[in-house]
């Protein structure tokens, strides 16, 4: 997740900085319009207008994004809107290969003469970077699809809601906080819809529609009398949905302790909730810091799988591109090579997935033409696998990419970005309630907080929004000032019980950030209730 | 579109509000030109030139106000987009908080952001720079990974109350991490300035290159409370995060690091060492800045805070009107005063502690008392008797920069750094502190 939005998403208030961030990702525009495309005929036309001028120039390989990408950005606190915020942006992105080097070229002038002069421009930088470039490009070989295209498979696409409906519910929203003791509530939506057409001169042309929606709130609860506040964040999720996911449905109600949430969210339940807790948190007892076992929810553990699973496995920070800025990886090659290192215990098993329906990862094509699917990282607690892309795959012995190639937009190049990476539920039948009935002295986690990794995705420290102290198998009152510290593979040994799929939820990063300049992605992370045992737990009170 | 002087700006703007038919407008541009190079296992990776430029016009009817921008300059585009604003604006609901636009204000003189000689750098002055750079890392035997970005920017602002305000300025930021091939030693270097010239990056990555070479063998020892020398851009990461906070409407409010039991702020107390004094100043020769806010407000030399205590806190307009404050806005550089020393004297005056030369991951814990986590990266090393034996192995720490700065030993001499997490720039001494809290050992290198 990027910092500067972890900043705005925990300090809602200041929501005009939000407001300017997102204007910056193009042009306003008028909500009704997002709702008409680009014809494909002419997409095609551009593209090969394009990738002929590449190849004309001498590339040897090169592909073409034509890109619109659309943002709508609704904030408001307590009784009033703060914001509405719909962006355009549209243009094009040219890559290419010549001299076994990238070059790429990025336009927001979409004509055939003007992508065709950005194709040349791509193969210029290209040939000139080749003159200090160590490494020569190894491609995957890719067969072409033809015409194809895929459509995410929403009900209702949120950019044709009307802004007063949307508006209104955020006011619902605050109003319920307000009304349930609430001193302070910010409540936003984010949706995003990028149409993508992708074409290389490996003969495919890929139209796309992908949508994203993020509903969440902050609740704010002051004592003024001994000027102490807690929040407590939404329980949503960002999701590759449309505007359905804010229709509720009872089947995609988890219950527990309070209310969690499947493919169907009810803001306005877990607003009155959120509001409710944000109390009981300012009176909850201090934890006592030592050893705990942890149950966490998948509305929390979604986080954790993403630092210490997500990010060691990209196979970019293995090799060490990533290395003047996120970092690098424990998971190095010669670990991978046994085929023994021992990542967690045998019970855990990790999938990254592209085309899981309802995620944010979920795309038919990634961006560089590769069909997406589903594969194997941590098979019965053993690293098996990476996540990598066409000029990485040669370097684990795979034929072709596993689809992780994604750019913010189209002026952005493409690079490897996180697929979906999902703990599998536990295969015997397991509920949350069976499992607490076998903690003797643990915490039960909701919601994600604070999280803090090293650059090499080793030693952690997570907080969360919700922990019942759990004492001989009963949950017996809320606590407070916890955060957990581990080592990713100590952590992931120490699970000994995953709830079934019963239980089986998606959590996710609306902005997860990686490279220079930095650049957006969205992830999905789905997980079953999980234990974790003797886990060192501080207390992350202070006085100042 | 290059880079716009004054007058075009103000030609540009005038054109603009002469299509306004709202009660209030607002019209603002900006543009930069630039381009940057991204290298990696010591080999270019990427590299591109970018080149932006928007027109942003804000419209108010009454309390309702609309935004719409642009990027496309013929008549036609910029009277749609003064429409589109317009419809916005009309359809908005009407903001309770919404300000009456300021009229003309006057501001100091620009101030020297802006070298021409930064904005004539071009793709054969990064490569140079990058070249000199790979060099070092081959006469050593390392891995390089970094990253070079220039650019030269301007924006300007007027309003349909007289209000015009116009500023340039170019940036130059390089960052380097050298590695040891067996991936046992780290180390990093960032750089900040306004003039390209003043850039050497065969320098910058001889520092990346020694902190590697002398970080391998790392030994563990046990986390706690120690004496550490954090040099600045490791004080960078950690102050910020106290700067970002100091919100009066999130004082008044009870929900931030200033606020205190019964719905008092903390301002005017002492908060910390009465050493620390904490300022903005936009004609620093050194941390240049712009001379006007945002949304028009003139920016001043401000006093955040003064021997230790806190002096002044930034606001909205609105906030200001309604609690009846000075509404000063968000600085845009922030500057510590330090002492005379350097970092070798601070590092000889020490009896037992350990150089942090970078932090990160820095992310807040509690808000309440500003307690933040992240990690030691990149060198950490053990100092004993005024001299640096060995280099130790990475923590995490729990600590507060409240906290921190009350147990204030000693400061060096202020120099320009950057932050790794926020990309700003700061103008802050390296700083000893006493009793840093360490929570556990990381294995990462």
């Amino acid at each position: 997740m990027k910092r500067k939005d972890f900043i705005y998403l925990s300090g809602m208030g200041i929501g005009a900085l939000m407001l300017q961030d997102l204007a910056a990702l193009g042009n306003s525009i008028d909500p009704l319009q997002a709702l008409d495309g680009v014809d494909v005929k002419i997409k095609k036309e551009l593209a090969d207008a394009a990738l002929n001028a590449a190849r004309a120039k001498g590339a040897t390989y090169s592909d073409i994004r034509i890109g619109r990408y659309l943002n709508q950005f609704i904030s408001t606190r307590e009784k009033r809107v703060q914001g509405v915020v719909n962006t355009e942006s549209y243009g094009v992105g040219i890559r290419v290969i010549a001299n076994g080097c990238w070059g790429f070229a990025a336009t927001n002038i979409v004509t055939k003469e003007a992508v065709a002069k950005a194709a040349e421009q791509a193969v210029a930088v290209a040939k000139a970077n080749a003159k200090i470039q160590g490494e020569s490009v190894q491609l995957a070989a890719q067969k072409g699809y033809g015409e194809v295209s895929w459509k995410a498979p929403i009900e209702i696409n949120t950019f044709g809601v009307p802004v007063k409906e949307k508006v209104d519910l955020l006011l619902n929203v605050n109003d319920i906080a307000l009304q349930n003791g609430a001193s302070f509530v910010n409540s936003v939506l984010f949706a995003v819809n990028e149409q993508k057409y992708f074409a290389s001169t490996d003969g495919s042309y890929i139209d796309q529609d992908i949508h994203r929606i993020y509903p969440t709130f902050t609740v704010t609860k002051i004592d003024r009398a001994s000027g102490k506040f807690q929040t407590v964040n939404a329980l949503s999720s960002p999701m590759g949905m449309g505007y359905e996911y804010l229709s509720p449905r009872p089947e995609d109600k988890v219950p527990g302790i309070v209310t969690r949430y499947k493919n169907r969210y009810d803001i306005l339940e877990d607003v009155k909730s959120a509001a409710k807790n944000a109390e009981l948190k300012i009176k909850a007892k201090s934890v006592e810091p030592g050893k705990y076992d942890l149950v966490l929810d998948p509305s929390h553990l979604w986080l954790t799988i993403h630092e210490s699973v997500g990010h060691p496995t990209e196979l970019d920070r293995v090799l060490g591109y990533e290395a003047n800025y996120a970092g690098t990886s424990f998971l190095t090659l010669d670990k991978w090579k046994t085929g023994k290192f021992n990542f967690g215990d045998k019970l855990v098993n990790i999938v990254a997935d592209k085309t899981q329906v309802g995620s944010l990862g979920a795309v038919g094509y990634d961006d560089e033409g590769v069909q997406c699917g589903k594969w194997d990282l941590i098979k019965d607690g053993i690293l098996v696998n990476y996540q990598a892309i066409r000029d990485q795959a040669h370097i684990i012995g795979l034929e072709h990419s596993q689809g992780c190639c994604y750019a913010q937009g189209w002026d952005d190049v493409q690079f490897q970005r996180m697929a979906n990476v999902s703990l599998q539920p536990g295969k015997a039948k397991l509920s949350v309630d069976d499992m607490i009935k076998n903690v003797e002295k643990g915490i039960y986690i909701i919601g994600n907080g604070s999280f803090s990794i090293d650059q090499q995705r080793y030693n952690f420290q997570f907080g969360g929004q919700l922990f019942y102290e759990i004492k001989e198998g009963k949950i017996v009152g809320m606590l407070n000032d916890v955060a957990y510290q581990s080592n990713t593979q100590e952590f992931w040994n120490s699970c000994n019980a995953i709830c079934d799929e019963s239980d089986y939820r998606l959590g996710g990063a609306f902005n997860d950030g990686k490279g220079q300049p930095s650049q957006s992605n969205a992830v999905s992370h789905g997980s079953s209730t999980a234990r974790f045992n003797g886990v060192n737990v501080i207390n992350t009170a202070r006085k100042i | 579109m290059p880079i716009l002087t004054k007058e075009q700006a103000k030609v540009i703007l005038t054109k603009v509000l002469g299509y306004s038919k709202a009660d209030e407008c607002t019209v603002y541009i900006s543009g930069s030109d630039g381009g940057n190079i991204r290298y990696a296992r010591n080999s270019v990776n990427t590299s591109g030139a970018v080149s932006t430029t928007t027109l942003q016009v804000t419209s108010a009817f009454g309390k309702k106000s609309g935004v719409a921008t642009i990027n496309e300059y013929d008549d036609a585009s910029l009277e749609k987009v003064v429409k589109r604003s317009e419809e916005l604006a009309k359809l908005a609901p009407e903001n309770p908080e919404y300000m009456t636009l300021l009229g003309p204000q006057t501001y100091g003189p620009q101030s020297p952001a802006f070298s021409e000689i930064t904005a004539a750098v071009g793709p054969k002055e990064r490569a140079d720079a990058v070249a000199q750079s790979l060099a070092v890392s081959k006469e050593n035997k390392l891995n390089a990974a970094g990253f070079l970005e220039n650019s030269a920017s301007y924006s300007a602002l007027m309003n349909s109350k007289g209000l015009f305000a116009y500023d340039t300025s170019t940036d130059v930021a390089f960052n380097i991490t050298m590695r040891t091939s067996d991936g046992k030693g780290s180390g990093y270097a960032t750089r900040g300035y306004n003039d390209f010239s003043k850039l050497n990056a065969k320098h910058d990555t001889e520092i990346a290159a020694k902190k590697a070479l002398s970080s391998v063998t790392a030994k563990a020892i046990e986390p706690g409370k120690y004496t550490v020398i954090l040099e600045p851009t490791a004080v960078a990461v950690m102050l910020e995060n106290m700067f970002f906070d100091l919100d009066a409407r999130q004082a008044d409010e009870g929900r931030s690091f200033m606020s205190k039991p019964g719905g008092k702020t903390r301002l005017g107390e002492q908060l910390v060492d009465e050493r620390v004094n904490i300022y903005s100043d936009p004609w620093s020769p050194e941390l240049p800045g712009s001379a006007w806010a945002g949304d028009g407000r003139p920016q001043e030399k401000i006093d955040w805070i003064e021997n230790g205590k806190v002096k002044n806190m930034y606001t909205s307009r609105y906030w200001a009107a309604k609690t009846g404050i000075k509404p000063i806005p968000n600085p845009g550089s922030i500057i510590m005063k330090g002492g005379t020393k350097t970092l070798e004297e601070l590092i000889k005056g020490t009896e037992k502690g350990i150089l942090v030369t970078r932090l990160w991951y820095i992310r807040s814990v509690d808000p309440q008392t500003l307690l933040l986590t992240g990690l030691t990266r990149d060198g950490t090393f053990y100092i004993e008797n005024g001299e640096i034996k060995f280099p130790v192995k990475n923590f995490r720490f729990n600590e507060s920069p409240v906290i921190m700065l009350n147990n204030l030993d000693e400061m060096g001499k202020a120099e320009r750094t950057v932050s790794a997490e926020s990309n700003q720039n700061y103008l802050l001494p390296p700083l000893k502190i006493r009793d840093f809290t360490f929570t556990s050992l990381s294995d990462a290198v």
